[in-house]
């Protein structure tokens, strides 16, 4: 199972790049889209909202069913992975590179410290 | 059966193109016996129980007075005067309640419930019959819809997933031999989410789903299995005759997203297009994986029940054009 060494994550499973906090990339781990199986559509919030830590941003749908993804961190999206409209099958195939979903300012550095470090992420998934 | 082994799609791909094996253990089994089996079968059945040769099996509803469906199962005729039929897993109580309704003692017929005893494979998909010689059968399988007694185990060429194909039903304790002779020659295991995706591009109805004791056997499309003909009727003929006289007022039609749109799903609203309240609801819905479109039914009144007639879905408060299209999808 792939989890990487410079991520954060949430106990419900997504990540965050917290390398640049005004820029910061947030998507679901290896183990949330192997869970999902065959991602077939991504509902994605617009560029500017303004996001609670925990709050439902995100709803991916496998053929199986719709899921919620909730955000890691409170903060604003300040871009979108448009390209997934067209290719759901990248959050399956590349969950921490093609497969981001959006990218957020952090308004709250500290919750950051609330998270996962990728040790901690294995441990809660073995 | 678990929803899946290796994912949904998969699964779906390997039956539509090579083979793949279902658990169907949760299906239930009953045995008729008796002279007067048939007369009993053809009294509480819809379809033509009469019409079965020795060795074939026939689709047919177990209906309410009222013609709503309480179960859909498949009938088979062992015998001169014994049957063997396939109902399904959540509905065996209530069929084994209403059959037994139907007084079968009193009319000199056997009528029990084998579930208990019966494990079962369903085995689907172009690959299935060339499989069973790889396993090294040397019987010839039955032909379509029609049954082979072989050993322990009834081989029934039947399916419900739009291949061809047979279901395996053997006791409990050979069933699991006939999983691994199965899969280890090259069947692919499959779980209830192909099942599904498989059997709505058919616009197989679902028990539960798209059947249920409301909408009548005509609502739902299934006059074919429904003799209205048969001599002293059946239990809902009545009901069934007055309603095709009257004219159905709603059908389970089959609905396809027009746009892009999230997966269809079992309770989404449709509205008109001309606004107003909402028509109805997805019975059941998927995203096909052989059309990769969004694709569902539902019971609509006649006047928006037409190939070509757009409708909306409402999916989380955004709405989706959707057209109604003939069954069925694939």
């Amino acid at each position: 199972m792939n989890v990487p060494d410079h991520l954060l994550f949430a106990t419900s499973h997504e990540w965050i790049d917290p390398t640049d906090p005004t820029n910061a990339p947030v998507g679901i781990s290896d183990r949330a889209q192997e869970e999902l199986t065959d991602i077939v559509y991504l509902e994605l919030p617009e560029v500017g909202r303004v996001l609670e830590k925990g709050e439902a941003f995100a709803v991916v749908e496998s053929v199986k069913a719709a899921n919620d993804i909730y955000a890691p961190v409170s903060g604003e999206v300040v871009e979108v992975n448009e390209a997934l409209a067209e290719s759901p099958e990248s959050v399956n195939q590349d969950p921490y590179g093609m497969g981001w979903m959006v990218k957020i300012r952090v308004s709250n550095p500290d919750e950051l410290s609330d998270l996962l470090n990728a040790d901690a992420y294995r441990e809660q998934i073995s | 059966m678990p929803v899946q082994y290796e994912g949904i799609a998969m699964e779906h791909r390997q039956v539509r193109d090579r083979v793949g094996i279902f658990d169907i253990s949760h299906m239930g089994e009953f045995e008729v016996e008796g002279a007067e089996a048939v007369r009993w079968l053809d009294a509480r059945l819809s379809n033509r129980a009469a019409s079965l040769s020795i060795g074939q099996g026939q689709y047919t509803l177990l209906l309410n007075d009222a013609g709503g469906v309480i179960d859909d199962l498949l009938l088979y005729r062992l015998g001169e005067n014994h049957y063997f039929m396939v109902v399904n897993a959540a509905r065996v109580e209530r069929d084994h309640e209403c059959l037994l309704e139907a007084k079968p003692e009193a009319q000199g017929v056997v009528f029990r419930d084998r579930s208990s005893e019966y494990g079962a494979v369903a085995v689907q998909g172009p690959e299935s019959i060339a499989l069973w010689e790889k396993i090294g059968e040397e019987v010839p399988l039955p032909q379509r819809n029609c049954l082979l007694q072989h050993g322990n185990a009834l081989i029934c060429r039947t399916g419900y997933t739009g291949e061809d194909g047979y279901e395996i039903f053997a006791p409990n304790e050979e069933i699991g031999s006939w999983w691994d002779r199965l899969t280890a020659a090259g069947a692919a295991p499959c779980g209830l989410g192909a099942r599904d995706t498989l059997r709505l591009e058919k616009c197989y109805p679902l028990n539960g789903n798209d059947l249920d004791e409301v909408h009548t056997a005509l609502e739902a499309g299934l006059a074919p299995f429904v003799k209205l003909d048969k001599g002293d009727g059946f239990v809902g003929s009545s009901a069934l005759l007055a309603q095709r006289d009257a004219g159905i007022p709603t059908r389970l039609t089959a609905l396809r997203v027009i746009d892009k749109a999230p997966p269809l799903r079992h309770g989404y609203p449709i509205l008109s297009t001309s606004g107003g309240p909402t028509l109805s609801e997805l019975t059941s819905g998927t995203l096909s994986p052989s059309l990769n479109v969004g694709i569902g039914l539902a019971y609509l009144p006649l006047a928006y029940s037409k190939p070509g007639s757009e409708l909306l879905i409402s999916i989380r408060g955004r709405e989706f054009r959707a057209e109604v299209v003939k069954k069925p999808f694939l």
